[in-house]
């Protein structure tokens, strides 16, 4: 079994029966909009709707866990390092640093506003079937490169991922063990070499084989999508929710918290 | 006698930095009908031949003629790659898509015909190979007998004049290559398959041609039989 999966696209949540279309467009202006966001209440409501979302998505939340550890293991390290470097008034002193209340501030919003991305995108994004995102990005006339660029990633991704595994086993099989050496550092770069290699050459492959099927440049997509009520009701919700944040980012940036 | 499909006339060919061409003056044609194995150890350039003919590789020195016509340019290969199938050895290599149906209508597609239409004769070609149900698998999901069926589908739906097959029996199971016979021996089109399998040959071809740096040399499948 391949170690690529998609856990999230599977389900059969109201999340998950929405057009793709209507959630690409609404993850990706939350996403631009939290992302700019400079205030508090902003991002506080912000991962409060993205929790909502997930809530309606229904998805196995021991993944969803798993994954925000690790985004938020990189969170960590801005905790260690922001607070002790960034300017403003100082609140604790550990011998000679100390902790600035702005900077505790500014870290806290940081790791409000990834949060929140993170979430709205697995509940929005992830419970999209990566192959109906590309045709999805298609239909909305994405650029054709990148649609294709992502499908052909996909793809091909299984297919290196089992090359790599024929070449681990086959040095494991020899009896190789990683070390600390010189011998080690040179087999992996052969083996990433030997990767690199073999694509290229697939990719040339792939590429003959279109042609021979009389491939001239245009992809044609067979997918069409229908759009529901409940898309047009999400998606107005949705935006009625920006709007929300538009206000509280605008109008109210200091509701609770003063950050300059 | 019919005008042959495929003819090379005098193909001089070799791989850049190679100490050796793989052909030095080499005649071959292929007549309308038949059914031939070509083989020949590792190496001896039965995948090229087959390369040389679709126009992914170009001959230093000779004449391609395909369909009575002289092919030397990409333009005149296009037309070729419309009439002329070919079936790659790792069927990785041609599937691309990500739904079986997707794939198969692909060739339709750039053929010009209209969406329902290659979906139409993409089902066809799929239920004449005993590939219904497959339409909506994910092609990288398939098993590798599953992904030679279907690859075929895909080169069958063009519906090509003349079908290449590189080793289309390497890495697959007794029955997937038994059903790969069946169907073969029911193709009505003109058809040179590359293949080591001697069993696999005897039940789908009448004659096989050795592939030699400057000639082929035809033999029937019984005398190449004795041979063995």
């Amino acid at each position: 079994m391949s170690g690529i999966q998609e856990p999230f696209s599977e389900g059969n949540s109201l999340i998950h029966c929405l057009d793709p279309r209507g959630k690409i467009i609404i993850a990706g202006l939350f996403a631009v909009m939290v992302a700019v966001a400079k205030s508090m209440p902003a991002a506080l409501v912000g991962l409060v709707l993205s929790l909502l979302c997930l809530a309606l998505a229904r998805l196995p939340l021991k993944k969803v866990i798993l994954r925000l550890l690790v985004v938020n293991s990189f969170i960590l390290i801005l905790w260690l390092v922001l607070p002790l470097t960034y300017p403003g008034d100082a609140v604790l002193t550990f011998g000679p640093l100390s902790a600035t209340r702005q900077g505790l501030i500014f870290t806290a919003l940081i790791t409000l506003k990834s949060n929140a991305i993170i979430i709205a995108l697995m509940a929005l994004v992830a419970t999209v079937p990566v192959v109906t995102l590309g045709q999805a990005m298609h239909e909305m006339r994405f650029p054709d490169k990148l649609c294709h660029l992502l499908l052909f990633t996909y793809r091909y991704l299984y297919v290196f991922e089992q090359e790599f595994h024929r070449l681990v086993q086959a040095m494991k099989i020899r009896g190789f063990q990683p070390r600390t050496n010189l011998h080690t550092y040179r087999s992996y770069a052969y083996l990433a070499a030997m990767l690199l290699v073999r694509s290229y050459d697939r990719a040339d492959r792939v590429f003959q084989a279109m042609l021979c099927r009389g491939f001239h440049g245009i992809f044609f997509s067979l997918r069409t999508f229908s759009w529901h009520r409940r898309d047009g009701v999400f998606v107005a919700a949705a935006l009625l929710a920006l709007g929300l944040l538009l206000y509280l980012e605008w109008w109210m940036p200091d509701l609770l918290v003063r950050i300059s | 006698m019919s005008e042959p499909l495929i003819e090379l006339h005098d193909v001089t060919f070799a791989y850049p930095g190679a100490p050796h061409p793989v052909f030095q003056g080499l005649n071959y044609r292929l007549l309308p009908g038949k059914h031939v194995g070509l083989i020949g150890p590792n190496g001896c350039g039965k995948t090229t031949l087959l390369h040389l003919i679709m126009g992914l590789l170009r001959p230093q020195s000779g004449r391609i003629v395909i369909f009575g016509q002289e092919v030397k340019k990409e333009k005149d290969f296009v037309d070729v790659r419309q009439k002329v199938g070919l079936l790659f050895q790792n069927a990785d290599d041609q599937l691309f898509c990500p739904t079986v149906i997707e794939d198969v209508a692909f060739g339709p597609l750039n053929q010009g015909k209209k969406p329902e239409e290659a979906v139409r004769i993409a089902r066809e070609t799929m239920e004449r190979l005993g590939l219904q149900g497959f339409e909506d698998r994910v092609t990288y999901k398939l098993s590798g007998g599953e992904k030679k069926l279907v690859s075929l589908a895909t080169v069958l739906a063009m519906r090509p004049q003349v079908l290449l097959l590189d080793e289309p029996t390497a890495g697959l199971d007794e029955k997937t290559k038994e059903r790969l016979v069946h169907i073969l021996k029911n193709l009505e089109i003109t058809f040179m398959v590359v293949s080591h399998e001697n069993h696999f040959l005897e039940h789908t071809v009448k004659e096989c041609c050795h592939v030699h740096r400057s000639s082929c040399e035809f033999i029937s499948i019984h005398q190449w039989r004795d041979s063995l």
